[in-house]
């Protein structure tokens, strides 16, 4: 256990050197003037000289990235925004709730589609839920996230007038006049988001949740399971879940580790302000401290998720323990 | 009354390439108490005819006829409740691989205390302490403490007997052995071997030998069944088919065992590949295979007929009485006359 920690931690610092080194050389290479940005439209060429010394990007590339490195070991802080000189961690704490709200409801909403339709597909395949479960997936297969959600805008949003058609409001309550908060009116809000995440995801967990039901019911221990006398019932909730549940907890564990990375359509259609939209804003601006912290922020949380997904993976398969 | 009676099974599986005749009109009966050894090459249908009788096979895909008589009532057809009460229960099952025959999540312990809560209103202590002793009966090491582990932590010999006990552990009247000891190695084979006849002398329970090793038959069973192409072939009591066997796909199989009390220079072959089951030989299903075959073998289906013991002793051939004895007594000069050769 303790040597899979240690090549696990040894991993994540290689991961992260590589995402961050990246991210700059990519900004390197992007001919702009970030000082000049920062500075404003009305700047005299001495003062935009100033600007860019004092975002020190006046040095060469390898010294920006070394200042970055060592801001954030020394004082935890992923630097200043370019565009408005505002404390990036800052900036994050901001959007995360938004972005992790998205993507955990969306998860809840996807998996409670998608596990029963996949285990009674797999149960009945060819079946008319089946087949209907076929078009589901490929609609959802096909289509982007920015058309399923402007349609579901436009549909129940703005011509049924059942939902609000976008912005955020704060799980938490807060006082303020103009603002929306408290768990009601947090979840009115994001429920077309949510839907928009369950069409996305559903269509892939469910073929992913099918095929592995399938594959389990055919295992010989389930033969074994039915020999003993157990119901069908039985055979699948104790014999036949756990088992093809292990591929889609992988699975689940990428993908909500890269989602809360940024879900850029979802959160720009529905002008949430998250990761996502933060990230398409700041690229825009030449915000790089903005766009590296959310790609550390990115980092961090496939890393947690990859980490959650093999403990979950050591309590689903006992057979796991003992090779760690 | 027999026990089991199978009175013309058969089984269809609809594929999308067609009708697959795994099991065609076979016919057989298990005494309590004794042992039926069923004989056959992969796909000639034996373990497809032992699934249908326990209602194993998908009902989708499978269409099923004939009658299974089990201690007088009839169970094809029967319903998923009725066949839930037998399996387990009153027939035990044990499969050819017990490496994946057990569920590779759950404490072995577990997986034999939900065998005794499926049948018995009992507490988990009490199926946990029988869980021990029948662990304990199929010579399982430190039962109480293995108990707790998982099937991966097994050997595969050790495996099987987990496998024995769990079809044991509710003392059924029936066991059904489908190739038990195919996947393990020599030593393991003879160990499981030993403690099944050990353990149906102290159970007293009717075993059905699923298996293509006729040495395990000559071991254990009283009566023999030999498949091919999803027919019964031949059918006698052990002795009988060992002296005299009776058609030419038996005396391939003799043919093939290695003995070592005849130094032959090379084992007896059957040549060909088994029949295939969706497109069937017309005729008799082993005519392509068959040195003896004529005419009549590739357009009339032999009947299934008794020979000169009685009907005790049944088998599907066309070639005469007289035909019969003569090749076999050459064929048994031949085995002889390689001892010969290499004495």
């Amino acid at each position: 256990m303790l040597y899979f920690l240690i090549r696990r931690f040894f991993w994540a610092i290689f991961l992260f050197l590589v995402a961050t080194i990246i991210t700059y050389i990519i900004f390197y290479v992007i001919p702009s003037d970030p000082a000049h940005i920062a500075c404003g439209t009305h700047c005299t060429p001495q003062i935009v000289a100033h600007v860019r010394k004092s975002l020190h990007l006046d040095l060469p590339i390898y010294q920006q990235y070394w200042l970055f490195l060592w801001n954030m070991i020394k004082h935890q802080s992923l630097g200043y925004s370019y565009a408005d000189g505002e404390q990036v961690n800052t900036i994050i704490r901001q959007d995360v709730p938004v972005t992790a709200s998205l993507v955990f409801g969306g998860a809840v909403f996807w998996l409670s589609i998608s596990i029963p339709i996949g285990i009674l597909s797999a149960l009945r395949p060819r079946s008319i839920l089946d087949r209907f479960g076929m078009v589901f997936v490929l609609i959802g297969i096909s289509a982007p996230a920015v058309w399923i959600g402007l349609i579901l805008a436009y549909v129940v949003g703005f011509k049924l007038g059942w939902t609000p058609i976008a912005t955020y409001c704060n799980l938490l309550p807060t006082s303020g006049v103009g603002t929306c908060s408290g768990p009601a009116e947090w979840a009115y809000h994001l429920i077309l988001p949510w839907m928009t995440f369950m069409f996305l995801f559903a269509a892939l967990y469910v073929r992913l949740i099918r095929a592995n039901v399938m594959e389990t019911m055919s295992e010989d221990y389930v033969r074994t399971a039915r020999a003993k006398g157990a119901s069908s019932s039985r055979v699948l909730f104790q014999h036949v879940l756990r088992n093809s549940m292990l591929p889609v907890v992988t699975i689940l564990g990428m993908d909500i580790g890269l989602a809360l990375g940024g879900a850029v359509f979802t959160e720009f259609v529905f002008n949430l302000r998250g990761l996502g939209s933060q990230l398409i804003q700041s690229a825009n601006r030449d915000d790089l401290p903005v766009v590296v912290g959310i790609v550390v922020f990115a980092c961090i949380a496939v890393i947690i998720f990859n980490f959650l997904v093999d403990v979950a993976y050591a309590w689903l398969d006992p057979r796991i323990r003992l090779s760690t | 009354m027999a026990l089991l009676e199978v009175t013309d099974l058969n089984t269809r599986f609809r594929t999308d390439d067609g009708i697959v005749k795994a099991v065609s009109g076979v016919s057989f009966t298990v005494e309590s108490g004794e042992t039926l050894g069923v004989v056959g090459e992969s796909g000639s249908g034996k373990s497809v005819t032992f699934l249908t009788l326990m209602g194993l096979v998908d009902r989708r895909h499978a269409e099923v006829s004939g009658s299974v008589r089990f201690d007088g009532q009839e169970i094809l057809g029967a319903s998923g409740k009725q066949l839930q009460k037998i399996r387990g229960r009153r027939i035990g099952m044990i499969f050819q691989d017990p490496m994946t025959s057990l569920n590779p999540v759950k404490k072995i312990g577990w997986q034999l205390e939900e065998a005794v809560l499926l049948h018995n209103d009992v507490t988990h202590d009490e199926a946990r302490r029988r869980a021990i002793e029948i662990l304990k009966e199929v010579e399982i090491p430190k039962a109480d403490t293995r108990i707790d582990d998982y099937p991966h932590q097994f050997s595969g010999g050790m495996r099987q007997r987990v496998m024995i006990a769990m079809a044991l552990i509710n003392n059924p009247e029936v066991l059904i052995a489908d190739e038990p000891t195919t996947a393990l190695d020599v030593t393991t084979q003879a160990q499981i071997l030993r403690l099944m006849t050990k353990l149906q002398e102290e159970h007293g329970m009717a075993i059905v030998m699923i298996t293509h090793d006729l040495g395990v038959v000559a071991e254990l069973s009283d009566d023999v069944l030999v498949m091919y192409g999803g027919r019964v072939v031949e059918q006698a009591e052990v002795d009988d088919l060992f002296t005299k066997p009776e058609m030419p796909y038996t005396w391939g199989l003799l043919g093939s065992l290695p003995r070592l009390d005849i130094t032959s220079a090379r084992l007896e072959q059957i040549p060909g590949q088994p029949p295939s089951l969706l497109h069937p030989p017309s005729g008799c299903a082993f005519n392509p295979r068959c040195a003896y075959a004529f005419d009549r073998c590739h357009e009339e289906l032999p009947e299934l007929r008794a020979g000169a013991v009685g009907e005790g002793h049944r088998f599907r051939c066309h070639l005469s009485d007289d035909e019969r004895a003569r090749i076999w007594e050459a064929k048994k000069a031949s085995l002889g006359a390689a001892e010969g050769s290499a004495a």
